[in-house]
């Protein structure tokens, strides 16, 4: 940064050309950011695609040298039987998480909205799951699913129900990482949602509580369509958020047992750093970057019309 | 000037950019620092084994004078944090890694054959040698060696009258009849990674096949044999996500009776004051034959970093394969030393070493014969023991996906 200090030094031309100055105060001002993005996003993305083109092995590390093939990774990336796999299980990891984090998330934070004797605390407990570090809560649900000693058969057990192969088998192991998931991100749903809450008038619910309104009535047309700008950012990060999780998935099954728990991001990981093959795993991650981008530009111009609503 | 003052911002930033980008200048460890000390990397991250290799380190820097600066990272950050270095060219002077990484790496051209450095492989085992040998040169030598055996509770066996197993069939036997009262009669590991292949390759290896043909006769009757053991209830559905440490921890809580498990475990079992176990080789196929294990243990290279520095790590990687200090770090990390005769002595002296001692010799090297294309060939044979113990395929047809996948 000192080495702007030159140019912003350098004496003004005062009066000269205003205009033509403040335009360019302005780019000087942007250039830390723009320059924090270019290097810190740009360049790897940047890289990425270029990787995902080369025959990218440990060797060219090393060297430096790694042929380009085309799209070959990518022909193999989607040849593999593991894509369809990793494909599913992402949409479904996702929809799965993002559906009942958002929902317990609203349904507490309508609960919190209501002022009542230990709230706070109660909020603030609520957001352990949030600051603890995900592998320690990816180990700690791991040792809850259990199949023989885990806490959750325990509890299944002792109301007359089966144990459940929680993460043995290949059609519980998915719904199991979902959950945890699901566990981690209530509290981000139910802070935002939370702010997004106290920032309706009481005034309107005191109205609609004249008019004659019940709870629910009040819930449908006053919070949900006052919340809706709210609820658009929080589905949107949660689903960029979750979409590209990796710890949770890999501290509670690997990716296992047999797949059933390989998503993109832990397929991209397998293929760079367990098959070596660094160029299929930066196709992977290619195709995930351009999902998020998608639905990131389908929020923006979703937004973009909420505030020409709100303008109008 | 609004131009030339344009022209300087613009050369700051990228002035700026530069000086962010990952810069291709030769490490710092260059031959401007002296080689009065080096910078060393292993993945001893557990509490034991970093205390345990701290004290091989400080030992070894006071004997040779060379001050080493050590960095410890959990395993499975070793490998990229290896590539890093390689790529950015900051590579460590001395580094201990997993020997069936070291084909990775040596391929890549980063390591020093050892012979520059006088370190010889005379007396040492000839599998361990091989598993450092990359083109006919040796570029990694370990100071001890592990391997994997089948420890028991003494006190449940002998309650239920069953003596340890030693070969399959009584293997079987043992693990039905020890399992009751909610507890198994056998646990291993069976993740999706290369802990999952190396606990499955000693029935693999044991019963005769090789890892070129993944779908053998052979293949397939090992990997039915683990299955049946699971399908049968002697060991837990949960070794698909079990890992070596999960196995240790279940045989501790007295979960299970029987686990196959390596020696650098023995310590954690020493603590416990009421377990009695025992270890015996991992039980063969058929009586007799020798049981086949695959090769464990950190292999040290020096990196292509500078001659000075290079000299150092050589002497320093000398001094931790001299015969006092590999002894001293078999001790204090339940490992096997890796020369034949120090391993002899050792476990005349270690009673509870003997059954891995006389599995070090028969046992083979992970990357003998595949070398850099092991890796694949490994993830798919995890793949089809997980789809076997799932249930998801049958033994032969999850061999034969598997021959598949690491073929292409």
């Amino acid at each position: 940064m000192t080495l702007l200090a030159p140019a912003v030094a350098a004496p003004p031309r005062a009066g000269r050309k205003p205009r033509r100055d403040n335009r360019f105060a302005a780019w000087l001002f942007l250039l830390p950011a723009l320059a924090y993005i270019v290097v810190f996003f740009g360049y790897p993305l940047a890289a990425n695609v270029v990787m995902s083109t080369q025959d990218y092995t440990v060797k060219s590390f090393y060297t430096g040298e790694a042929p380009f093939v085309g799209l070959a990774n990518y022909a193999a990336v989607f040849g593999n039987p593991l894509f369809s796999t990793a494909v599913v299980d992402t949409v479904l990891f996702t929809a799965g998480s993002l559906v009942f984090q958002f929902g317990i998330g609203l349904a507490l934070a309508v609960f919190f909205n209501g002022r009542f004797l230990g709230s706070a605390l109660l909020r603030s407990l609520l957001l352990l799951p949030w600051l603890l570090p995900l592998v320690v809560s990816g180990a700690v649900w791991r040792w809850m699913f259990d199949q023989d000693h885990g806490v959750l058969n325990a509890a299944l057990r002792a109301v007359g129900l089966d144990a459940v192969p929680w993460l043995s088998s290949t059609g519980w192991a998915l719904p199991a990482v979902i959950l945890t998931n699901i566990w981690i991100g209530i509290p981000f749903n139910l802070v935002i949602l939370h702010g997004g809450l106290r920032a309706i008038p009481a005034s309107l619910y005191e109205a609609a509580a004249l008019d004659g309104a019940g709870a629910w009535q009040r819930f449908r047309h006053l919070t949900w369509p006052l919340l809706r700008p709210v609820t658009g950012i929080v589905l949107m990060l949660g689903l960029v958020y979750t979409i590209k999780v990796f710890d949770v998935i890999m501290v509670v099954t690997g990716g296992g047992p047999a797949n059933a728990t390989q998503t993109l991001t832990t397929w991209s990981y397998r293929l760079s750093f367990q098959d070596f093959a660094f160029g299929q795993g930066a196709a992977v991650g290619n195709v995930l970057i351009l999902v998020a981008t998608v639905f990131g530009l389908l929020y923006l111009r979703s937004a973009k019309a909420t505030l020409a609503e709100a303008a109008a | 000037m609004p131009v030339a003052r344009r022209a300087l911002v613009l050369a700051a930033s990228a002035a700026l950019l530069a000086a962010c980008s990952p810069s291709p200048a030769p490490t710092t460890s260059s031959s401007a620092q002296p080689a009065g000390s080096i910078t060393e990397l292993d993945y001893y991250a557990d509490e034991q084994g970093s205390a345990a290799w701290q004290k091989i380190l400080d030992a070894c820097a006071g004997q040779t004078g060379i001050k080493i600066e050590r960095q410890k990272v959990p395993t499975s950050q070793m490998l990229p944090k290896v590539l890093q270095g390689a790529s950015s060219k900051t590579l460590p002077d001395l580094l201990f890694t997993d020997n069936p990484t070291l084909q990775q790496v040596a391929a890549t051209g980063a390591l020093t054959p050892l012979a520059d450095y006088g370190i010889t492989t005379d007396g040492f085992y000839e599998s361990i040698v091989k598993a450092g040998t990359y083109q006919d040169k040796v570029y990694g030598v370990a100071p001890g060696v592990n391997g994997l055996a089948l420890i028991y509770d003494k006190d449940l066996l002998a309650a239920a009258g069953v003596q340890p197993p030693k070969t399959w069939d009584e293997l079987k036997a043992a693990a039905a009849k020890l399992t009751k009262d909610g507890k198994y009669g056998l646990a291993f590991s069976a993740i999706p990674s290369e802990e999952g292949t190396w606990q499955f390759l000693p029935f693999f290896w044991s019963n005769g096949a090789e890892l070129s043909q993944l779908d053998s006769a052979q293949s397939v009757k090992a990997l039915q044999f683990v299955t049946d053991l699971v399908n049968s209830g002697s060991a837990s559905k949960s070794v698909v996500t079990w890992n070596q440490n999960d196995v240790a921890d279940q045989f501790v809580a007295g979960n299970a009776a029987m686990m196959v498990n390596g020696s650098w475990n023995l310590a954690r079992l020493d603590e416990q004051q009421a377990l009695h176990y025992g270890v015996v080789p991992i039980p063969v196929p058929q009586a007799g034959a020798k049981p086949v294990v695959a090769l464990g243990g950190e292999v040290g290279a020096v990196p292509v970093t500078s001659g000075p520095a290079q000299q150092a790590a050589g002497k320093v990687l000398s001094c931790i394969l001299s015969e006092p200090t590999m002894l001293q770090w078999s001790k204090a990390h339940a490992y096997i030393p890796s020369k034949t005769a120090v391993a002899a002595k050792f476990g005349t002296e270690q009673p509870a070493m003997q059954a891995f001692v006389d599995e070090v010799g028969s046992a083979r090297s992970r990357t003998a014969e595949l070398g850099e294309k092991y890796p694949k060939v490994s993830q798919a044979l995890a793949d089809a023991v997980q789809a076997a113990l799932t249930g998801k395929l049958p033994a032969d047809q999850a061999l034969k996906a598997a021959q598949q996948a690491s073929g292409s």
